[in-house]
């Protein structure tokens, strides 16, 4: 079966889904960003006295 | 697809990527993220670079988002206006609903993220400033007295202290002189719009001050206005985020601000219809360097301090 051609009501909204995706992938690139950035001024987690006897 | 779904699809314009943008009205937003990042970056405390860039990116989103739901709400006088006719609802490519749907998704996106990226204190203090902007002035002050300029400016000149406050979870003297000097410029830089922006305002029944109590009347406000704002201008340069290069420059820009005030003041409407409103529009004109000159030599002597110079 041949694939259809696209109508033109799709091809009207290329540019705004590709804008939409793009805004997503650059959200969850700041998520990630965020938290590589959180993380790291938190330092390493010492486990206390307690913790290390158990 | 059907031929009968097609032609309703057909009928009206779409929205394309760009009027989402539109809604978020980018050039009120870049005056925001140029005065929020100026609060953060001139606060005492040091932030990660990647948290100020989030952090002035979700201001921004807010600040956008609050101007989506203006849109939603003054699509009605936007159609009217020659100004805003082309804004994305009376184009007719943005439905009103969804431009409400959009602002309050990014509203609430922007100030949780906000809270998460910096603090809650800067947070709350962003949704305060979207509530000002979407209900006190849009909604309530804007069509309902001439003062709506005055009351509603503080949504503009809240950036700098969320800026501000996102650096130290806090407020300082200096953020509030920040929020002064933002506030007190907005009545002049308006009003001078209005003078040459006179019919518009008319024909959509926003009761400007232009409209209700006469053109001289707002050269006098005018006047006053720029005499009141001087004072907060020269007193954030002795504050810990001042200095000479600060100072210098406040004394340069509120002596022609002032000179201009008082060359409008002097004219009557004989006079700008003559030159179609040259000072006014030159008047309007400078206002926006003042303010950018303001916060670009704070800017200045927060970057001279790292070099062990700037402030007193």
């Amino acid at each position: 079966m041949a694939f259809k051609e696209d109508h033109e009501l799709h091809k009207r909204r290329l540019g705004r889904n590709i804008g939409l995706g793009g805004v997503l992938v650059a959200f969850v690139a700041l998520v990630f960003g965020l938290t590589i950035v959180k993380v790291s001024e938190m330092g390493p987690i010492v486990p206390s006295q307690e913790e290390v006897s158990e | 697809m059907s031929d009968a779904t097609t032609s309703v699809f057909d009928q009206s314009p779409e929205a394309g990527f760009g009027d989402y943008v539109a809604l978020l009205k980018p050039r009120v937003m870049s005056l925001v993220v140029f005065t929020a990042l100026v609060g953060l970056l001139v606060a005492p405390v040091a932030v990660h670079p990647f948290v100020v860039f989030c952090s002035v990116l979700f201001i921004a989103i807010g600040g956008g988002a609050s101007g989506a739901l203006n849109m939603w709400w003054d699509a009605d006088i936007d159609a009217v206006m020659k100004r805003t006719q082309g804004r994305p609802i009376p184009a007719g490519k943005v439905s009103p609903s969804e431009a409400l749907g959009f602002g309050l998704a990014l509203s609430g996106l922007s100030v949780v993220m906000l809270g998460l990226a910096a603090n809650w204190f800067a947070a709350g203090f962003l949704a305060f400033t979207i509530f000002f902007y979407a209900v006190v002035y849009t909604m309530w002050l804007k069509r309902s007295t001439p003062q709506n300029i005055v009351i509603g400016g503080a949504a503009g000149a809240f950036p700098p202290m969320i800026g501000w406050a996102v650096a130290t979870g806090g407020i300082g003297i200096e953020s509030i002189l920040m929020f002064m000097l933002i506030f007190m410029w907005t009545p002049p830089h308006f009003w001078a719009l209005a003078l040459f922006m006179k019919s518009d305002y008319k024909d959509a029944g926003v009761p400007m001050l232009t409209v209700t109590h006469g053109r001289k009347v707002t050269r006098n406000h005018i006047l006053v206005y720029t005499l009141l704002l001087a004072p907060f201008a020269l007193a954030l340069g002795v504050t810990s985020i001042g200095g000479p290069v600060y100072m210098t420059a406040a004394v340069i820009l509120n002596v022609l601000f002032v000179k201009g005030a008082i060359g409008l003041w002097r004219r009557d409407e004989a006079m700008a219809e003559a030159d179609k409103y040259r000072a006014e529009k030159k008047f309007f004109g400078f206002s926006l360097v003042y303010l950018f000159a303001h916060f670009t030599a704070l800017l200045a002597e927060a970057g001279l301090k790292s070099f062990g110079m700037g402030g007193w």
